[in-house]
């Protein structure tokens, strides 16, 4: 399970792991990065160009653009991460529950995924939008609802994949208690297939929770956030197309690097597709249909 | 006379830079039976199928292949393809998988005896049904409609067999066509087998892992290891001078095995 | 296969159930009371208690659960979604031109989709490995590492202000269609022309290919085996694509001003119409199970496998 120290991981995926974990760290470190409040509004500084003091220049309202890029790190990426890591921990539980013990907790645990799967996730999450009301909050509590079923199930056929293995029999034989069979047998094996599963969905979602805001249905203004400003730059389109490629930039260089490093870990924890010397295909194929917003 | 000379087969994966098959040579007599016996990755299948000029693009194939006397190196794809099945047949390890799971049985048949012989559906039907009938397949009308996996693994060898009769191929390739099958489907299929060379009086060239399973059939054997050939001879003098320590181990095997079971089982009840 | 198709429109139907009662649950466990709702958008300017209680009956609101969904379900079985509580207009007349214009421009994307995605994932596959192989994936990969609202705003910055060619909004003729649909395929036709590609790859290392070529069939007919069998797992995902399309058409909607499903629910939620909403979710939750079936229903009458299976 190495993965991070032998090189395993091709260039790009240690290149994508190094901007991955840089604009985690930039997101946290916001408030001590930001050469700017990224709320101040200067209005002589509307549209100013891009200078030693704001590296990025101003936005339509004299704000500083690289400020509110860094800001913008906590809701677009960092909220999308704990989402991620709410929905995958929720959905292995029930995963390993189904796939573990399987029999009428497996029926019951899968009949619920199919329910909440049958269900389109984006009609989900504007309706629940629409009952809770305009916010990121509520975006992100539809998410973790939506969300689980499908690594629930991912992770199910993973789990009853490996149970079957005649060594993980072999420790039931042996007397082995079930925690201890998931915990040492179990969760090293499968967390492979988790590990490719969440981080090929992280840059999806990103896309989507940006998109949520730029139609105005997630954070409000004034906070900072990449598709909300986008949508603040798309106003001033035919005067300034400029001020959409600051944030457009952010989005595409952050969603392709999950991009590649999902793929990266996939070829690393999966030693048939390094030695067969075939380039993966980019993304799993087993993917969830995923929305494009 | 030599219907089939190999001459220097060398093959080589791109992908992984190793060769696969070094240096091979060999021939086969108008109506003898030549038997290629191998471990699974001593490169018999990949030298079959460079007879047909099947293999994919990435493995390379040098040396010369000369069948009735034309090197199939000079031939035109188009012209490569016109042999295929009609000259040189194939059956296949498989026959669970050998046909497009997506058609019926039928679909395949009438494709490719259209065309080798243009015929039409009804001509090929009755030929079809005189071949099945000769293997042992009854009510071929209602077997030509199902879709391949509602029939057994024997069954599906068996059609491929009965294609063959109809195709009548001078010379025929078979990849281990026994060994997906279970003990009783396999001895019918050997029998068919020593069937079809007498009918058809056609060479042959079967691939097996098992020595035991080619004793009935094979006049020559080839005795492949690591991509090379470390044995060859009459199939008699094979099976009671071997040469090679490697041959005795493969002819000893299966005794090897049984030994070894009895011993356990005496230790047990001792 | 009849009875198939019998069996699998059965299977729909607790579903579709299952479905109605989940949004009739959802929209009830809103934290907002419907009548506060009703009278605020009504502009009245004090809201007392006694006014609450007169609307809640004017709207049912006072009946027991069971009774206001039984009423709900029977209403909808005849299209009747209520009104809306901001315009008072029946829900039908507004969402029901909507999406029609959504499913325009959902089965025009479609088209364009399987068009594109076929066609460059067949040619991806023969040529696996080689430069127009690398070269497509490459630009598919980074095309959709873009939101399609970015995509959108640039396409009509450049096609409809730098060069204008094409209009900004509305739906007026052909042209409006233009960038729309091709602002949709570009987003899915980098997803879904991979899974063409790498079906059609898996297929073409099957052994029923080598022994097709074995036995003399020419390249054309072995190549359309192959397709047969790749473009099933392409058929259902596309059926699948449709609802999904229909639902995410929301930012093109929103960024072309198209009178569709998208723009309507957008503003439905804002200002909180919960009859508009109810319809919106029921109607794209049923679209969804409808394709869904009807994607099973292509692929058992092209994969006889599946067809004993339910």
């Amino acid at each position: 399970m190495n993965v991070w120290k032998n090189s395993a991981m091709d260039k790009m995926g240690q290149l994508s792991l190094i901007v991955v974990v840089g604009v985690i760290i930039a997101g946290l470190s916001a408030p001590v990065l930001a050469p700017h409040d990224p709320l101040a509004v200067q209005m002589s500084l509307r549209y100013a160009e891009p200078s030693w003091e704001y590296l990025l220049g101003n936005d339509q309202l004299g704000r500083c653009i690289l400020s509110r890029l860094l800001y913008g790190i906590r809701p677009s990426v960092l909220a999308v991460l704990v989402v991620l890591l709410l929905s995958v921990l929720i959905g292995a539980i029930l995963g390993f529950l189904a796939g573990y013990f399987r029999g009428k907790t497996d029926t019951w645990i899968m009949r619920i995924c199919d329910v909440v799967l049958s269900f389109p996730g984006y009609v989900m999450t504007l309706a629940m939008v629409g009952i809770l009301g305009v916010g990121l909050e509520n975006i992100l509590i539809a998410f973790v609802l939506t969300k689980w079923a499908w690594f629930a199930r991912v992770i199910r056929t993973s789990v009853l994949q490996y149970t079957e293995m005649d060594y993980i029999q072999f420790a039931r034989t042996t007397g082995m208690g079930h925690g201890a069979i998931i915990r040492r047998h179990l969760i090293p094996v499968t967390f492979a297939d988790i590990a490719v599963t969440a981080s090929s969905s992280v840059g999806s979602m990103i896309l989507q929770i940006s998109g949520f805001s730029f139609l105005g249905l997630g954070i409000q203004a004034p906070q900072a956030e990449w598709g909300m400003m986008l949508n603040e730059a798309r106003e001033v389109m035919f005067t300034r197309p400029e001020m959409m490629l600051p944030p457009a930039i952010a989005i595409v260089i952050v969603v392709s690097a999950f991009h590649f490093l999902a793929d990266s870990l996939q070829v690393a924890l999966d030693p048939r597709l390094r030695q067969s010397g075939l380039q993966p295909d980019r993304l799993p194929d087993q993917q969830e249909v995923a929305v494009r917003l | 006379m030599n219907i089939l000379e190999v001459n220097h087969l060398n093959i080589h994966d791109i992908h992984i830079g190793e060769p696969i098959v070094k240096d091979i040579s060999f021939d086969l007599q108008q109506g003898q039976c030549l038997a290629i016996v191998g471990e699974s990755g001593s490169g018999k299948s990949v030298t079959c199928r460079s007879i047909m000029k099947l293999n994919p693009s990435s493995l390379q194939q040098s040396g010369s292949i000369v069948f009735q006397g034309i090197d199939l190196n000079t031939l035109t794809d188009q012209q490569m393809r016109k042999r295929r099945g009609k000259q040189i047949g194939m059956i296949m390890q498989n026959g669970m998988s050998a046909f497009d799971p997506s058609c019926v049985i039928g679909t395949h048949l009438r494709e490719t005896l259209g065309q080798h012989y243009g015929w039409n559906r009804s001509k090929i039907d009755e030929r079809m049904h005189i071949a099945m009938h000769s293997v042992m397949l009854n009510h071929p009308d209602r077997l030509m409609n199902r879709y391949p996996h509602e029939l057994s693994g024997g069954m599906l060898q068996r059609i491929m067999i009965a294609l063959t009769l109809v195709l009548e191929p001078d010379i025929l390739i078979a990849d281990e066509p026994t060994t997906a099958l279970d003990m009783l489907s396999q001895q019918e299929v050997m029998a068919q087998f020593i069937r079809l060379r007498h009918t058809l009086g056609c060479s042959m060239i079967f691939i097996s892992h098992d020595l035991g399973a080619v004793r009935h059939i094979a006049d020559h054997i080839l005795i492949m290891k690591d991509g090379k050939v470390i044995e060859r001879g009459e199939t008699e003098q094979l099976f009671t001078a071997p040469r090679q320590e490697y041959t005795r181990d493969l002819l000893s095997a299966r005794f090897a095995l049984d030994n070894h079971f009895r011993q356990l089982m005496e230790r047990k009840e001792g | 296969m009849g009875m198939y198709i019998i069996r699998r429109m059965l299977l729909a139907v607790p579903l579709l159930w299952a479905i109605s009662l989940l949004t009739f649950i959802l929209i009830n466990l809103s934290p907002m009371d419907p009548a506060v709702v009703v009278l605020q958008a009504q502009g009245v300017p004090s809201i007392t208690d006694e006014l609450i209680e007169r609307t809640q009956q004017q709207l049912g609101l006072d009946q027991p659960f069971l009774v206001r969904y039984l009423n709900w379900m029977l209403d909808c079985l005849q299209l009747d979604f209520g009104n809306s509580y901001i315009t008072g207009q029946s829900v039908w007349a507004l969402i029901g031109p909507a999406f029609l214009n959504t499913l325009r421009l959902t089965l025009v994307s479609a088209v364009s989709i399987i068009a594109v995605s076929v066609l460059l994932g067949v040619l991806c596959a023969l040529q696996a490995g080689r430069v127009l192989d690398k070269s497509v994936r490459t630009l598919a990969f980074i095309l959709t590492a873009i939101p399609s609202y970015g995509l959108a705003a640039l396409l009509v910055w450049y096609f409809s202000v730098r060069l204008d060619l094409l209009p900004t909004s509305g739906m007026d003729s052909y042209r409006s269609y233009i960038l729309p649909v091709l602002i949709i395929t570009i987003s899915y036709a980098g997803l879904y022309f991979r899974n063409v590609r790498s079906s059609m790859l898996s297929n073409m290392n099957k052994d029923y290919v080598l022994y097709g070529r074995a036995s003399g069939l020419p390249e054309r007919v072995i190549t359309m085996h192959i397709l047969r069998n790749s473009l099933q797992v392409a058929i259902s995902i596309f059926c699948m694509a449709i609802p999904i399309i229909l639902g995410s058409t929301v930012v093109v909607e929103n960024v072309f001003a198209w009178p569709g499903l998208g723009s309507l629910s957008i503003r439905a939620i804002l200002s909180r119409d919960f009859p508009v909403i109810q319809a919106y979710v029921l109607i794209l939750a049923v679209s969804f199970v409808i394709f869904n079936a009807i994607s099973d229903m292509i692929n058992a009458a092209m994969n006889p496998k599946l067809r004993n299976g339910l």
